[in-house]
């Protein structure tokens, strides 16, 4: 178990390197940084001062070691847009995406598990056939169509629901939150709906043939056998064997929503992450842009790690399979 | 979707009786696929949408009844025209038009020209990508295999969205001011196809290694044949058949990689619109009452994306030995 852990953390740690190579690759060599901070009256001697202040003139390897030092440091240094240090930028707008996030993620469980059992349960009810098709529409059509068509539902055609923004938010430390006041909560449900509608579909089908699969074997024709109510059969033992793959897979959904949110961010105004790596995507502000880079493949990393482990301690067959690796 | 399995059962019982096998093109229209292709309504009706879209896209010019990309033809008292059944409509606009009066239903024939160019350039792209990488690795094995995988590994950390927005964002930063039409829709396919090529190269890769260890491979090697002559000529007919399938999966997914892209700003420019960059426009106008510049390209992106979706899950299937 202990080397499980361990080989994993160490293949986590080399593929950070590598988009730390990436990152740094992209902030050293993609346009020049000097150029970019400085406006076009500085003199040249003074941007050779910059430059060797900044220590760019130093050996690439050096230079490298020192982007990671200040990396594991959370310093990214400043924007190009907005000429303040990036890790303030992205803290101010971490909160948001991250409640987002696990609105949505909540949002397509809540959701998705029932719908899922349920189609699995009464496959010819017309119910299923309208899940199935909603299902089908909400992994087909892209996540901005979405987020127009319910905002033009919701907010245009009855103005239920603002269209824009966070609503008005807390602050509880260094974290603010929109779910504690009315008007946050209604500003998080369009934005919510709209990123969590793709996982909610995946997971429904997942949920569903998963359970199809179930029901056919042995131990639930025993356990109906045995005359245990339906009830029993389908949530106690048919469910629970279920969860173990839409456990990964909602893991792991969890780092794409993040992703997602980019574009769910922008079509609704949310002030979070992904609307700042947007803008900096489109004004090559390239110390976002990486820094952002390292900050997703941290949060990815991370709930790959958690998913794996907890696959280890729910799923006993894979535990002996890693203590005999 | 659903009417799959009956379709696949039945498909099975007629394989019990034998038929003579026909020649040549007939072979393709009188086999177990196309049986279950025309059992399968949903299937059909999707085959009949995307084959409406392409025909509308490729006589684009014929039938539009307007240029958008003439500028002579434009006038900006022809903006903001609602549909031609709505009240104020103008029945030279069936869809209205857009806020510099252009005809929203020529615009969405001109530009699924480029949601499809894009699609289907950047899906090429990456399947020639992929399957050189994935040919290379599994035959090769060793160093190269391991780190044409790594590499593959470490790209599936992150959604495709992402990757094709940090290459959009790299580029724009190399060129910077020097970008103009002809070159954005490079970096839009390759950014796009960069992004979907560890597929392929995983599946052909997986499929390589089996056949690489075949009497014909080896038969092959043993009469001198060079190994890039063996894995073009011999290896490839017999793993591309899987591939067909992503190709279908993942041309939905590009179109609509390319509309978000362009959506967010960071594809398309205005004046040569794709969907998405019409979705954008009409995104501006949703809030005056103006819905028609949105809906309509996405009604047809939706269709679009959802046929092409459904024809990928039905061949999928078709093609799944373990349904039949």
């Amino acid at each position: 178990m202990l080397a499980f852990i361990i080989r994993r953390v160490i293949q986590a740690l080399l593929v950070l390197i590598v988009v730390a190579l990436l990152a740094f690759t992209l902030f050293r060599f993609v346009g020049d940084p000097i150029n970019q901070m400085v406006g076009i009256e500085t003199s040249a001697g003074e941007r050779e001062l910059l430059r060797a202040q900044l220590g760019l003139n130093d050996p690439v390897l050096i230079q490298f070691t020192r982007f990671v030092w200040n990396a594991a440091h959370f310093d990214f240094g400043a924007s190009y847009q907005f000429k303040r240090p990036v890790i303030e930028l992205i803290g101010e707008r971490f909160s948001a995406t991250i409640e987002l996030s696990v609105v949505s993620a909540l949002f397509s469980l809540v959701f998705g598990i029932p719908m899922g059992v349920y189609t699995a349960l009464h496959r010819n009810a017309w119910l299923s056939r309208f899940f199935l098709t909603v299902s089908l529409v909400g992994i087909s059509l892209p996540t901005f169509l979405i987020g127009i068509l319910l905002i033009f539902a919701f907010a245009v055609s009855v103005n239920w629901l603002p269209s824009f923004g966070r609503g008005d938010v807390v602050n509880i430390g260094f974290w603010t939150t929109g779910l504690l006041t009315w008007s946050g909560v209604k500003a998080i449900i369009l934005p919510a709906v709209t990123l969590g509608l793709f996982q909610m579909a995946l997971i429904m089908r997942l949920v569903r043939s998963e359970m199809i699969e179930v029901l056919r074997t042995d131990y639930i024709k025993f356990a109906r056998a045995r005359g245990l109510p339906d009830r029993n059969v389908y949530f106690g033992h048919a469910l629970k064997n279920t969860l173990v793959p839409v456990m990964t897979i909602a893991g792991l959904q969890l780092g794409s929503i993040i992703a997602f949110a980019i574009i769910t961010e922008t079509v609704f105004q949310w002030p979070g992450m992904g609307l700042l790596f947007l803008k900096a995507v489109q004004n090559a502000d390239i110390p976002i842009m990486s820094a952002y880079l390292l900050l997703v493949a941290l949060i990815f990393l991370s709930i790959n790690l958690v998913v794996d482990l907890l696959y280890v301690i729910v799923d006993p067959r894979i535990r002996i399979d890693a203590r005999a690796a | 979707m659903r009417a799959q399995p009956e379709a696949m059962s039945t498909a099975q019982d007629s394989k019990s009786e034998h038929r003579a096998q026909p020649r040549g093109i007939f072979r393709l229209l009188d086999n177990d696929i196309a049986f279950s292709f025309w059992q399968s309504k949903v299937t059909v009706l999707a085959a009949l949408v995307t084959l409406l879209i392409v025909l509308g896209a490729l006589l684009a010019p014929w039938i539009a009844p307007h240029d958008p990309f003439d500028l002579k033809t434009l006038s900006l008292l022809d903006a903001h025209t609602p549909p031609a059944w709505v009240r104020d409509g103008d029945l030279r606009f069936l869809l209205g038009t857009d806020d510099q009066g252009r005809d929203v239903f020529s615009t969405i024939l001109y530009g699924l020209r480029l949601s499809l160019a894009v699609g289907l350039m950047s899906v090429a792209f990456a399947a020639v990508l992929g399957i050189a990488l994935g040919l290379v690795a599994g035959y090769a094995g060793g160093a190269i295999d391991a780190l044409i995988m790594r590499a593959a590994d470490v790209q599936l950390t992150f959604p495709a969205i992402l990757i094709a927005l940090l290459i959009d964002g790299t580029a724009h930063a190399l060129f910077g001011q020097y970008r103009d039409e002809s070159t954005t829709i490079w970096v839009l396919v390759l950014s796009i196809g960069l992004s979907f090529w560890v597929q392929y190269a995983r599946t052909v890769r997986g499929s390589t290694l089996v056949e690489r260890n075949k009497d014909y491979v080896l038969a092959a090697r043993l009469i001198g044949i060079g190994p890039v002559a063996i894995l073009v000529r011999h290896i490839l007919p017999n793993v591309i058949g899987p591939v067909l399938v992503i190709v279908t999966i993942n041309l939905a997914l590009a179109i609509i990689l390319e509309a978000t892209l362009s959506f967010l700003g960071v594809g398309l420019s205005p004046t040569e619109p794709s969907l998405g960059t019409m979705i954008r426009i009409g995104n501006n106008f949703l809030f005056a009452g103006e819905w028609w510049i949105a809906i309509f390209p996405g009604i047809t992106l939706a269709a679009l994306a959802l046929s092409v979706n459904l024809l990928g899950d039905w061949l999928r299937d078709a093609l799944n030995p373990k349904l039949r």
